[in-house]
């Protein structure tokens, strides 16, 4: 990330953004400050108004009311062209009838830049394609043409990249590789990306800082582990991986913890890490960070007795539990096969036992599966 | 290829066969003698009019092309739900014969019609002045005639273009007018050359328009070749004559197509 002496100039500034089409709100009210060289995502299911977010700062769509800032230059209502913006497209967009070279070279031309053919070259190395400048984009693999949209969107130099869903159109293999590639390549070029997509491990791999985006408004925003470890909505909970959301009641303090009754059993959530308004909580716990013993174990930190396995799947480097509780819910549970110990069996009792630190707390009137149903693979 | 040699090759063979025969006994009797001058006599007889035929059909191309283009252009990009509906309208001119247009056109570019009228008004034309029986007239009806051959494989081409290579235009700096000339008018080519080609090669061939909007100095090849096999009776005449068109046509398209540089079109 840049200095702050420098950040200034270079940060883009949503301020009060809002895009409406008719009565459907696509971006509500959104403000956000994205700071110049972060590798920024905006992670969020199809139609929560991340890419009409994004085609309001490449100039693509205006903004219903508000104002787009690239530090102190009001961009708001500029002509895509006249933006120091540039653009990866979900689907490339390259123009099938110039070559490589000429692909790359569009920005450059349209600008009247001099070392066209220095520039390009330079850029195709760093892609690592520079043999195939003279090849037509239908010549290309799908990997290589990403690469290639890359290639002439950063050739420019702009002061912001935009990314909508780059990766989309690649098999998960492939998918992996440019995740790492992509990351690479913006510590290389210092420009400050910013990435659109609906692929939650995407977002993780590569962003500096997340904004989970849901219905066109921000639900939360932080580091990849800040959103993973502390959620603060249920959306964020079970949007960014799996979690087990149990409602209970707020009934004690103990210290600098709360303490929970879930159906009549006692556990404990540490007051910084729960947000829940008055007593009504959502008591949430990551399936991985959940211990699982037969019935007669002691155990430590909080512990919820009484549930049956009433399913298990091994899928070699964990196993996956399915844990019916005394009031009905079932809860998931992730076990490491690191202790040599053979697998529980379907319809064993077990106790659930994890440190306290590891559970969060969220406002109890929330709809505990929000974003639960929301498939994060589709297009 | 049975089709192929029934319904192309036969009738070429007829025709190159004809073409070469020599007069017989009786009016309308030929003979094959592979007289291969008839070619020679058929062309010096009639060059001025091959000449005027593909100068009227080049003309009729440019001015289908200039009009054709921005309609296609609005059908593909700007039409939103009309697509469908303006598409149904450019063809909709098919549903009336060929030969009552062009003489529809007779009576709207004729003496009693608005337009003469309005333009002795305005003075750009004087009291004598007319409009049908010019070269003006055949080359308007020619163009009015293949419009559609020429709007529909532009509009294809253009339909096919992806918007968002347009947006991403956009996005590396060109504006509206760099966009349409180094993106969209490239990617339209395709369409640019089958609408040239389909608008060319019938209107260089066409009788009708000259026939009913000329008078006998805008008389095109095809007029001659009607009048040689419909009237003059002379067959060989005709077919020489619609071989040399044939080749002529072949060849400039060749030359064409190789200059337009997309080979994959044919």
């Amino acid at each position: 990330m840049a200095d702050a002496s420098t950040s200034a100039k270079g940060d883009l500034k949503l301020s009060n953004l809002v895009k409406a089409y008719g009565e459907f709100v696509a971006v509500d009210d959104l403000s956000l400050l994205i700071p110049e060289g972060s590798f920024f995502a905006l992670l969020g299911p199809s139609g929560c108004g991340k890419t009409t977010t994004l085609r309001m700062i490449a100039g693509l769509d205006e903004p219903t009311s508000g104002s787009i800032h690239i530090g102190n230059t009001d961009i708001t209502y500029q002509k895509p062209y006249d933006r120091p913006v540039n653009t990866v497209f979900q689907n490339y967009a390259l123009f099938p009838h110039l070559t490589i070279f000429e692909n790359i070279a569009f920005g450059l031309r349209r600008r009247g830049i001099k070392d066209v053919k220095g520039q390009v070259d330079k850029v195709l190395n760093l892609v690592e394609l520079p043999h195939l400048a003279e090849r037509k984009p239908t010549q290309l693999s799908g990997g290589q043409q990403q690469r290639i949209a890359l290639a002439r969107a950063i050739v420019n130099r702009p002061a912001l990249l935009l990314l909508d869903e780059p990766l989309g159109a690649l098999d998960l293999k492939l998918r992996r590789q440019m995740q790492i590639e992509l990351k690479w390549i913006q510590t290389e070029v210092g420009l400050t990306f910013v990435h659109v997509t609906h692929d939650q491990e995407e977002a993780m791999t590569m962003a500096d800082t997340i904004a989970v985006m849901n219905e066109g408004k921000i639900e939360q925003m932080g580091t990849p582990a800040d959103l993973y470890d502390s959620p603060r909505t249920a959306f964020v909970a079970n949007f960014l991986g799996q979690s087990n959301l149990i409602q209970g009641r707020i009934v004690d303090n103990d210290g600098d913890a709360h303490v929970v009754e879930i159906h009549g059993q006692k556990v404990k959530v540490l007051k910084n890490r729960s947000v829940a308004k008055d007593s009504s909580i959502l008591f949430g716990i990551r399936p991985e960070k959940i211990r699982i013993q037969p019935g007669a174990h002691q155990l430590s930190g909080c512990v919820l007795e009484g549930g049956k396995i009433s399913d298990v799947s091994y899928i070699g480097v964990s196993t996956q539990y399915q844990v019916e509780m005394p009031w009905g819910q079932e809860l998931m549970v992730f076990e490491q096969n690191d202790d040599g110990i053979p697998p529980l069996a379907k319809g064993d009792p077990v106790k659930l036992s994890w440190e306290t630190v590891f559970s969060f707390g969220l406002d109890g009137h929330e709809d505990a599966s929000a974003g639960s149903e929301v498939n994060p693979d589709e297009e | 290829m049975v089709w192929l040699a029934i319904f192309f090759l036969a009738p070429i063979v007829k025709l190159v066969s004809t073409s070469t025969q020599t007069q017989g006994v009786n009016i309308g009797e030929y003979v094959q003698s592979y007289r291969f001058a008839n070619f020679l006599d058929a062309f010096t007889s009639a060059a001025p009019q091959f000449f005027r035929s593909f100068v009227y059909a080049g003309l009729a191309t440019l001015f289908a092309l200039i009009i054709a283009y921005p309609l296609a252009y609005a059908i593909a990009f700007k039409s939103g739900k009309w697509k469908n509906t303006l598409l149904v309208l450019v063809v909709a001119p098919f549903f009336t014969s060929f030969l009552l247009r062009t003489i529809a056109w007779e009576q709207i570019l004729g003496e009693q019609g608005l337009v003469i009228k309005t333009l002795r008004l305005l003075h750009i034309l004087g009291p004598t002045g007319h409009l049908t029986a010019t070269p003006f007239a055949v080359v308007a009806g020619l163009t009015y005639n293949f419009l559609p051959f020429m709007t529909l494989p532009l509009y294809a081409s253009l339909d096919r273009i992806d918007p968002r290579t347009l947006e991403a235009s956009g996005d590396l700096y060109a504006n509206g007018f760099t966009t349409f000339r180094k993106v969209t008018f490239p990617l339209s080519l395709p369409g640019v050359v089958a609408g040239t080609l389909l608008t060319f090669i019938p209107a260089a061939g066409d009788y009708v328009n000259a026939e009913l909007l000329g008078n006998p100095r805008t008389r095109m090849i095809g007029n001659v070749i009607e009048a040689r096999y419909l009237r003059i009776v002379d067959y060989p005449g005709a077919a020489a004559l619609s071989f040399i068109l044939m080749a002529t046509i072949l060849i400039l398209v060749l030359v064409y197509i190789r200059k337009m540089g997309t080979d994959e079109v044919v």
